[in-house]
């Protein structure tokens, strides 16, 4: 039983900590009282919010759950006289004290007080308060969601230190820091910026030539020649490729039970060739939702749409069918709605969308058109080749691939299938699922898509291929703004929506509305150019900043929501370990092919098993492939890589278009005593003791490699103090034992002490912070 | 109660402290070894990371112990007895019983489905008259520590689904496991273990395998993603230092790190760099920590005989079960066990009593265990699996075998300790064993119950996620006051 004194306890602390944390707050939605509330209100920046967070659950868009018959999303509604009460109306614009809104959420009452303590919503700040009063004296005006109007392309701002922008993405940048007061960072030293730019742009940091060519190089141009150096790499693809592989749930397994083996790769070769080849963004999508339905279209196209089927598919036996064709459509419905139009549609499966104007109607008109498949919920129970894709499938023959799939690394003469789209020619009919049941099936709907981003118009076919041009309509809001946005967020840590899979009334709203306009009309108009989007990016004075935080920018902008300084983030999973094996010089540099198995744990396979399939077992490969890229690891679904899921990698479940980014224990130990890290640490020491140099030269050199900069005299040091004192004190029989790991030789004329203690050195480098991070 | 509340409190802030820490937001001084004072940290705080009010009650239970049974075992040979099954053996289940269930794909199209009744006999146990199978007799003498809900029913029908809903409340993946929610609730009472640990066991029956998925952290901080643990050498993936370098030089190399992290510290003003330096030193007390908890050769000969031989075999579920009850010693707020192969479609008798020696004994000893050592009123053990089990044969029944096909509508788990009624028998099913005639517990009302016990209301613990307030029981469960003591 809960006494008095555990309750004012529990008061007494909350109100503690409310103190403790308020006083150093700077988040929105807690803002202190003593903001100033602006003196003009705006509904879509200042009230959507907070109506959408504390009162559409029952007065929004969702019909089943309406209360008192009351909706405060739509205008009409609110203005109206209330059903209950007739004599009063929710909203009274101009009129505060008459208006019920006003009332209910400033009531000491807690009878009467909105949200009801019941609805677990905690009650409207002071702040908040006056902002919704101020906004009906101000005529209580709606607006429609800005995300969901057409972007126009904005006036680039004139700024007063016209020095400072290199493109028109800092005229943006820079205007709201003036307006701020707060002066941008100056542009990084060259090392930083170049380890930057090669991550951004490879996921591999640059070499020792190429750092000692940048530094060298004092053209005005030195930065654009290497950018553009990178940018035609085919290291580009690849990194460019790993958000997409993501977006697109890839995967190396069915999913679901027994999780045997499927060949999809070649579909993940295809979105790396893309990328390289700078395939217009329309075409990028329009060829992976539709391929297969363009006019004569080719092979290449149809490879796209492995997009689509890149979704778990049972194997399970004695499922129901149905059920499981079901969840298929609705997969890819989501991915739809997440990936491309950056909305929650996912939410509208059971019922009318609680927060977005999304009925459950439009959620289904949206499923019919990926609802037509040639598929079946389970094709076959695990088995051997002839299942590791499922129909439709197209054959990929070696003839193929020397003529027209070029990019697929294709290795022997097997037989290689990959599950693509393929409609009947017999339409199947969609229905309104009840509260999402496979079997429930309430009325039929047409093809369609929501009225509130886009009415669907009637001259596009009603099929993947119209569903396509639908996206890519000068009128359709989303389509480019989300694009550009995770493209940001892949440079910037985080979108200028930073939640980028969210554009709707609960989403976060554009730090910089305006820059995104300006880059996604930009984007669209310069023919979905997706590499001169990424090159506007890292060509800004933004991008280049120093990453240094001062103490005067924690304050002013703490989480860099202004972009006051440059990004600084610990590297996706799979470019840690790229990082690791291309500094240390062991990485292959192979692109594409059927994904790997590097080392690995024992056991994390066989312990979590069915016992069916070439997956149950754990097979690591060795020589070349052991040094393959992170992104070509195999990705078994029910136990994904192990150490890249310690740093965050997704388990591409479900369509994702943001990791999250953790800092923890257990990424410390697989630092520490991953054997790819201990290996790599020893092969670049074996390395450098073939340099006819000094210790402390050869520990300068291994900082550069993997730091991406020259050491400063305080490090160097460290480092070689560490170095001396491990060459006196190391016993034989140790540095035999730290030697003994991984396959990679070990040189035989090596002395044991001598490369034991470089080898410490050089994995002491590699677990520093600054190591995996972009700085 | 009051000083479990104060403490659990405080175990709270301590959390939000560091989640906030791994976040990067706060700073501490670099190298300390101690958990950083409360007050000394600044930081942001959002929505995200705090939780008002939580614990929401003065809590019954401060930890779980949950022994999955992976595969669903058969209610009808273990805790729900059925005699009449055994007088219609052979009998057409009657049209009436069967309603309009769904069948799975693997019995669907069978033409007959005679009924078959457990070749076990059942006994009853204790003051509570319990049945329980032959096969258990070990919980058939707990039975006046445990109670019985032989009223359970899911909303799936085939494996994957149904461990995903019990272990996440949704069938889709992508949620955060019921362990995860715990740790994100009341954070961790040992800063040298996670909060949520998982340990993997296999039987020789027909087993279907676990996903790691069951054990994610979703949308949570990974911070809340189920460790797993394995009895053994290595008993957390890379947890173990290269050969050739001991607990010394390790030393060492950290000191050298946070030296030069602290150069670039000073340079650069990331918080993330003092965090990760505080990373590195949890990892380390970690690698003395779990070692340590991980010894069972200190074990008295009592407790070995207890949990039987397999108890020092690394890697078995009695193993596990004796690591549980040291991990949740130790603090660990949500120790989740899953011992695979309940999957009897066919062999039933003979993999069953196969099965049932694995856990038998060992899922007794842990709670006498507990019981013994003062922990049982703090701590809630649950047994079960995802699902019943039919109640004719799938298959044809022979004479001296069969196999039972899966059955979402009712099936038996049974809780000890940690503020549960212990003794009694909830729910009831038909004669047939196939529908529930009395109080239904549905897996949403099972997460409300266990999170009630942990202080914890079901609607109070939310996480923000693209827009949705999401928890563990979604948009349903309620409390089932009648298992509480």
């Amino acid at each position: 039983m809960m006494n008095w004194k555990v309750c004012f306890f529990s008061i007494w602390c909350a109100s503690c900590m409310l103190c403790l944390f308020s006083a150093c707050t700077h988040s929105r939605s807690d803002q202190s009282a003593e903001e100033q509330v602006p003196d003009v209100i705006s509904y879509n920046f200042n009230i959507r919010p907070i109506l959408s967070d504390k009162c559409y659950k029952c007065h929004g868009p969702d019909a089943s759950k309406r209360e008192a018959n009351l909706r405060l999303d739509v205008p009409e509604s609110a203005y109206n006289a209330l059903k209950d009460n007739p004599q009063a109306h929710a909203l009274v614009p101009s009129e505060p004290d008459l208006s019920e809104v006003y009332r209910r959420i400033s009531t000491p009452d807690t009878t009467e007080l909105m949200p009801p303590p019941s609805s677990n919503l905690k009650k409207l700040s002071p702040y908040e308060v006056d902002l919704i009063k101020k906004w009906i004296k101000q005529g209580a005006k709606y607006e429609k969601h800005w995300a969901f109007v057409p972007p126009q392309l904005p006036a680039v701002p004139q700024v007063k230190n016209t020095a400072w922008p290199k493109n028109q993405i800092d005229n943006f940048v820079l205007q709201k820091l003036e307006q701020k007061g707060i002066d941008p960072n100056p542009e990084a030293d060259k090392e930083r910026l170049l380890k930057r730019v090669s991550l951004d742009l490879t996921g591999l940091p640059p070499s020792l030539p190429t750092m000692d060519a940048f530094l060298a190089d004092k053209s005005s141009d030195a930065y654009q020649k290497v950018v553009d150096q990178l940018m035609q790499s085919q290291q580009y693809g690849e990194k460019m490729a790993l958000h997409w592989l993501d977006v697109a749930r890839y995967a190396d397994s069915h999913g679901y039970q027994d999780d045997n083996y499927r060949s999809q790769w070649p579909w993940r070769d295809w979105v790396i060739h893309a990328f390289n080849e700078n395939l217009p963004y329309d075409k990028f999508i329009t060829w992976q939702l539709a391929g297969d339905l363009l006019p004569n279209s080719t092979k290449e196209q149809l490879l796209a749409t492995g997009f689509n089927r890149n979704h778990k598919i049972t194997e399970e036996g004695g499922v129901i069918d149905e059920e499981y064709r079901v969840s298929y459509v609705t997969d890819r419905t989501n991915t739809f709605g997440k990936a491309l139009l950056g909305i929650t549609l996912e939410c509208a499966h059971c019922h009318d969308h609680k927060y977005d104007p999304f009925s459950q109607k439009e959620y289904y008109q949206v499923y019919s058109f990926f609802n037509n498949v040639k598929e079946v919920g389970i094709q076959s129970t695990v088995g051997g080749p002839e299942t590791y894709a499922k129909r439709p499938i197209m054959q990929i023959s070696n003839e193929d691939v020397k003529k027209v799939l070029n990019f697929i690394n294709k290795q022997d003469t097997a037989k290689l299938i990959v599950s693509v789209m393929g409609d009947s020619d017999k339409v199947r009919p969609t229905y309104i699922l009840k509260r999402g049941n496979y079997d429930a099936h309430g009325d039929e709907v047409e093809p369609g898509t929501p009225k509130s981003i886009l009415p669907f118009a009637g001259n596009y076919p009603k099929n993947r291929l119209g569903l396509a041009e639908w996206l890519f309509n000068k009128n359709n809001p989303l389509a480019a703004r989300v694009f550009v946005n995770q493209t940001w967020q892949e440079f910037f840590g985080k979108g200028i929506v930073k939640s980028s899979g969210d554009f709707g009334m609960q989403g976060d709203l554009p730090s910089h509305p305006e820059l995104l306009d300006w880059l996604a009309v930009d984007f669209r108009e310069h023919g979905w150019d997706m590499k001169r989007l990424v090159k506007q990016i890292v060509m800004s004075a933004t991008y280049r900043q120093s990453a240094a935080l001062t103490p005067e920018k924690a304050k002013s902008d703490p989480e860099n929501t202004y972009l006051s300084r440059g990004p600084r983030y610990r590297l996706p999973a799979e470019f840690v370990r790229d990082m690791v094996l291309a500094s240390s010089g062991l990485l292959t540099r192979t692109i594409g092919g059927p994904s790997v198995n590097p080392y690995q744990p024992p056991g994390l396979w066989e312990n979590a098993t069915s016992g069916r399939g070439i997956l149950a077992n754990y097979k690591q490969v060795h020589g070349p492939n052991l040094y393959r890229r992170g992104m070509y690891t195999l990705i078994k679904r029910t136990v994904p890589p192990a150490s890249l899921g310690i740093f965050d990698a997704s388990n591409r479940d479900q369509c994702e278009v943001k990791r999250l980014r953790t800092n923890t224990p257990l990424q410390a130990l697989v630092m520490l005593n991953d054997p790819t890290v201990l290996e790599a640490s020893r092969v670049l020491a074996a390395k450098l003791l073939q340099d006819n140099s000094s210790g402390t030269a050869k520990v300068s050199k291994a900082f550069r490699l993997i730091m991406c900069r020259h050491p400063q005299q305080k490090e160097l040091a460290i480092l070689t103090a560490y170095y001396n004192d491990e060459l006196k004190t190391m016993k034989k029989t140790d540095a035999e034992k730290l030697l003994n790991v991984g396959e990679y030789p070990v040189p035989a004329n090596a002395d044991k002490i001598t490369l034991a203690a470089m080898m410490k050195v050089v994995d002491t480098i590699y677990n520093l912070e600054e190591a995996i991070t972009k700085t | 109660m009051e000083k479990d509340f104060l403490e659990s409190r405080l175990n709270i802030n301590r959390r939000r402290f560091l989640s906030r820490l791994s976040l990067g937001i706060g700073s501490v001084a670099l190298g300390s070894l101690l958990i950083p004072d409360l007050f000394s940290g600044s930081g942001a705080d959002s929505e995200a990371d705090f939780i008002p009010g939580i614990p929401n009650f003065a809590p019954k239970a401060k930890r779980v112990i949950y022994l999955f049974q992976d595969g669903a075992p058969s209610q009808l040979e273990s805790f729900d007895y059925k005699p009449k099954l055994r007088e219609m053996m052979g009998q057409e289940l009657p049209a009436s019983v069967r309603g309009n269930q769904i069948l799975t794909g693997m019995t669907a199209k069978q033409a007959s489905f005679p009924l078959v009744g457990s070749f076990y006999d059942f006994k009853q146990y204790g003051e509570s008259g319990a049945y329980v199978s032959d096969l258990f007799p070990h919980i058939g003498k707990i039975a006046d520590d445990i109670c019985i809900i032989r009223s359970m029913n899911t909303d799936a029908i085939n494996h994957d689904p149904a461990l995903t809903f019990f272990q996440t409340g949704a069938q889709q993946g992508n949620r955060p496991s019921m362990g995860s929610w715990v740790s994100y609730g009341l954070g961790s009472e040992n800063k040298n273990l996670p909060a949520f640990t998982v340990l993997l066991s296999k039987g020789k029956g027909n087993g279907q395998g676990v996903y790691s998925k069951l054990w994610s952290n979703g949308f949570l901080d990974s911070i809340h993603q189920g460790v797993q643990f394995s009895s053994g050498e290595n008993p957390i993936l890379y947890l173990n230092d290269p050969e050739g370098l001991n607990r010394h030089e390790r030393r060492k190399m950290l000191d050298n790190l946070a030296a030069l992290n602290d150069i670039n510290y000073k340079q650069f003003g990331d918080p993330e760099i003092s965090a990760k330096v505080q990373q590195y030193e949890m990892a380390y007390r970690m690698q003395t920590a779990v070692p340590e908890i991980m010894d069972v050769s200190k074990e008295s000969d009592d407790i070995v005989k207890m949990y039987g031989p397999d108890c020092l075999i690394p890697g078995t579920y009695a193993a596990n079960c004796l690591l549980a009850r040291k991990l949740s010693e130790n603090g660990v707020r949500f120790v989740q066990l899953y011992h695979q192969g309940w999957d009897q479609h066919s062999n039933l008798p003979q993999e069953m009593a196969g099965q049932a020696k694995d856990v038998d004994q060992a899922s007794a000893a842990l709670v006498t265990d507990l019981k013994q050592r003062g922990l049982l009123d703090e701590t809630l053990v649950i047994w079960g699996g995802e699902f019943g089990r039919t109640n004719y044969s799938q298959g044809k029944l022979e004479k001296a075998n069969y196999g039972r096909d899966h059955h979402p509508r009712c099936f038996s788990v049974w809780m000890a300790g940690g503020g549960i009624k212990p003794g009694l028998v909830y729910g009831e099913s038909d004669e047939f064993g196939y529908n529930i005639v009395k109080d239904p517990v549905h897996v949403h009302d099972f997460h409300a119950t266990m999170l009630n016990q942990l202080g914890i209301d079901h609607k109070k613990l939310t996480f923000k996620s693209l827009g949705r307030r999401y928890r563990l029981t979604d948009v349903a469960g309620n409390v089932i006051k009648g298992i509480i003591a």
